[in-house]
């Protein structure tokens, strides 16, 4: 199918399913009681999952493929976010003209940065990365303040010429939002069963259509010729030198690729609101993706975009959790026991997720140094053992290994 | 006019004369190895005709062409394809992946971007890998993780690897250095196959005086940075001043 092996294919079919259903995927728990607040299935988050979803796919092409770690992806985002917001203001509040010139920008930009930081590989080349993107935060924070925004962010005004489109578009007084032909981003339709309700939203579907697209030329891309050259960067660059090929403009193009993915990430988030700010672009940004590509599983297709929304549903789920709620949780217990229990849970959520974030991702490296794919692939590996007579439909599990 | 010519070559680290006027001369479709006791500046010279190193004055010419200031992979792409000491593969890789890359390189040239059809629609590759495995006798083994491959085979795939390029010119560096008897036989044998089946030269450094005298057609002896003589097997055997070299003047 689509020019993939079976094993590709079956995957790719399983994120389409898993993108297309999240609305009721992630919203298991019935509005009002006290699971609600583990659904995720409210468009922001949604939308987030899968724009960084893309984010990590693009970073895991550069650093699972040639072992290039690079420290200032956020950069390409930021670019992408602005260069997105700069195409609302002008050309036209349409998400297609934003979003592609979000990526060429982003692309030029992992052109000049990847050209001079590829001199150098190992850490040199982590640290020449992070020092780019921490210059063009700083840039994009003071001097750049006429195309950034500074401080405040780069944000759409009422009297934005938007050449492209009618002057009705602003007539009501409101600065017009992002659409596609006419479908706004930021509608929803909600469809209620029973106590449940499912929300659909346009913008959502929109990011995960080109997700969908960014992880089957990914996939495309893993197995090409070019994919195997990349791999074999990881390997060995010395045995790649003396087997006649140049090493330098692979790397090159697979920096380039992986900052246009990221300058794409960008301009969705921009798309689904349409306001730019620095700290896009700052370190914290550029690690956070490191840490979903490994989290879920370097080098395997599908691990950065479990990595990716595992951190991004912690991120907003677990700190969302204050020491009310696990008051109520644990009302059952004696007095003493519950506030017990409370106190030594507490750090770990609200705003101390980071710390349970942490714990997990020492686990991962620890004990799955393959991330949450080789967890997948083991506990498949256990059914597998326990039935005999299972045919596997477990094992084609999420858990395809880039070979 | 040999196919490799080497001329006057000098090369210094700083007080050091690593290779001191060094001339070389490798006769087409011959096999000719370079001996010399430690610190004798063979791979020096090998790092020099590669392009790995830049010799200080000095002309390098491979097939009437000048090998100097070109990069690596340049180099390889004139037709010099060179095996390590220890075996350089990609470990990561399966076998028949291993021997895809080259077929690549030769086919493709030093770039491609060809990112989106797949490995496995490149039907001439596969096939020409999977030929030289057969060829190699490894074919039993090409969904094997190249790092899992013993000694010997490591050094059979880098080997293989190699020719699939078809190159003019195959420099060993070493080839059979921490192997086990049986395994260098092995590689003698290989070597010895090779020169039979292709037209193609062959330089060999070597410490180990079984090989060179199995396999060199020319022999060029190197002490301190310069050529004491070149000869034939026979005449190098017995010759006063390689005993000198090698064990010191009062043998």
């Amino acid at each position: 199918m689509l020019g993939l092996q079976k094993k590709d294919a079956s995957l790719l079919l399983l994120v389409f399913a898993l993108t297309m259903l999240a609305p009721f995927i992630l919203n298991p728990f019935p509005e009002g009681s006290g699971w609600a607040q583990f659904n995720a299935g409210y468009p922001d988050l949604m939308q987030r999952f899968v724009i960084f979803g893309i984010f990590a796919i693009g970073f895991n092409i550069l650093f699972g493929l040639t072992g290039y770690l690079s420290f200032g992806h956020a950069a390409f985002l930021g670019v992408g976010s602005y260069s997105a917001v700069w195409m609302f203001k002008l050309l036209s509040m349409n998400v297609i003209p934003a979003i592609a010139l979000a990526v060429i920008t982003s692309g030029l930009f992992a052109l000049l940065i990847g050209f001079i930081s590829l001199r150098r590989s190992g850490i040199y080349f982590s640290i020449l990365t992070l020092a780019f993107a921490q210059m063009s935060f700083a840039l994009a924070y003071s001097v750049l303040t006429p195309i950034t925004g500074g401080e405040t962010g780069l944000q759409l005004a009422l009297d934005d010429p938007r050449i492209l489109d009618s002057v009705s578009a602003a007539a009501g007084g409101n600065i017009p939002v992002p659409s596609l032909f006419g479908i706004e981003m930021r509608d929803s339709s909600e469809w209620s069963v029973g106590s449940w309700v499912f929300t659909f939203n346009n913008g959502y579907y929109f990011a995960a259509f080109i997700m969908l697209c960014s992880f089957y030329l990914s996939i495309r891309i893993f197995r090409s010729p070019f994919g195997l050259m990349l791999r074999a960067v990881k390997s060995n660059q010395q045995r790649l030198n003396y087997t006649g090929l140049n090493t330098r403009p692979y790397t090159l193009a697979a920096f380039v690729i992986s900052g246009m993915y990221a300058g794409l990430a960008g301009g969705l988030m921009a798309a689904m609101d349409p306001l730019a700010g620095a700290e896009r672009m700052f370190w914290t940004a550029s690690g956070e993706v490191v840490l979903m590509t490994i989290l879920g599983g370097v080098g395997t297709l599908i691990g950065p975009v479990l990595g990716a929304g595992m951190i991004k549903y912690m991120e907003n789920i677990l700190s969302k959790i204050n020491s009310d709620i696990l008051h109520t949780w644990f009302a059952f217990l004696p007095d003493g026991l519950e506030d017990f229990i409370v106190t030594i849970i507490y750090p770990f959520i609200g705003k101390g997720w980071h710390l349970t974030l942490g714990l997990l991702f020492m686990m991962v490296v620890i004990f799955l140094p393959g991330g949450l794919v080789e967890g997948g692939q083991k506990i498949a590996k256990l059914f597998k053992r326990g039935k005999k007579d299972d045919d596997g439909a477990k094992a084609a599990d999420a858990t395809t290994p880039a070979e | 006019m040999g196919i490799l010519d080497v001329k006057n070559v000098n090369k210094r680290f700083g007080g050091l004369q690593a290779l001191g006027d060094v001339n070389l001369n490798v006769a087409e479709n011959s096999v000719h190895a370079i001996i010399g006791p430690n610190g004798a500046g063979k791979s020096t010279l090998l790092n020099c005709l590669v392009g790995k190193l830049i010799p200080d004055t000095g002309s390098v010419m491979f097939d009437g062409q000048s090998v100097l200031g070109r990069k690596p992979f340049e180099i390889n792409q004139m037709g010099i394809s060179r095996v390590f000491q220890t075996p350089e593969i990609f470990g990561d890789l399966s076998v028949l992946e291993n021997m895809m890359i080259p077929c690549f390189a030769k086919r493709d040239g030093a770039f491609e971007l060809n990112a989106i059809s797949s490995v496995g629609s490149q039907t001439d590759i596969v096939e020409r890998a999977e030929q030289m495995l057969e060829e190699m006798n490894m074919a039993d083994k090409r969904h094997m993780h190249a790092a899992a491959l013993s000694r010997g085979d490591k050094r059979r795939l880098e080997i293989g690897m190699c020719l699939s390029q078809e190159p003019r010119l195959l420099l060993l560096d070493e080839p059979t250095a921490g192997m086990a008897r049986a395994d260098t036989n092995n590689t003698i044998d290989l070597l010895k196959q090779i020169k039979e089946e292709r037209d193609i030269t062959i330089a060999i450094i070597e410490h180990d005086m079984h090989v060179v005298f199995s396999l060199a057609e020319r022999i060029t002896v190197l002490a301190q940075g310069t050529p004491l003589v070149e000869d034939t097997p026979e005449n190098i055997k017995g010759h006063p001043k390689v005993r000198e070299a090698y064990l010191g003047e009062s043998a």
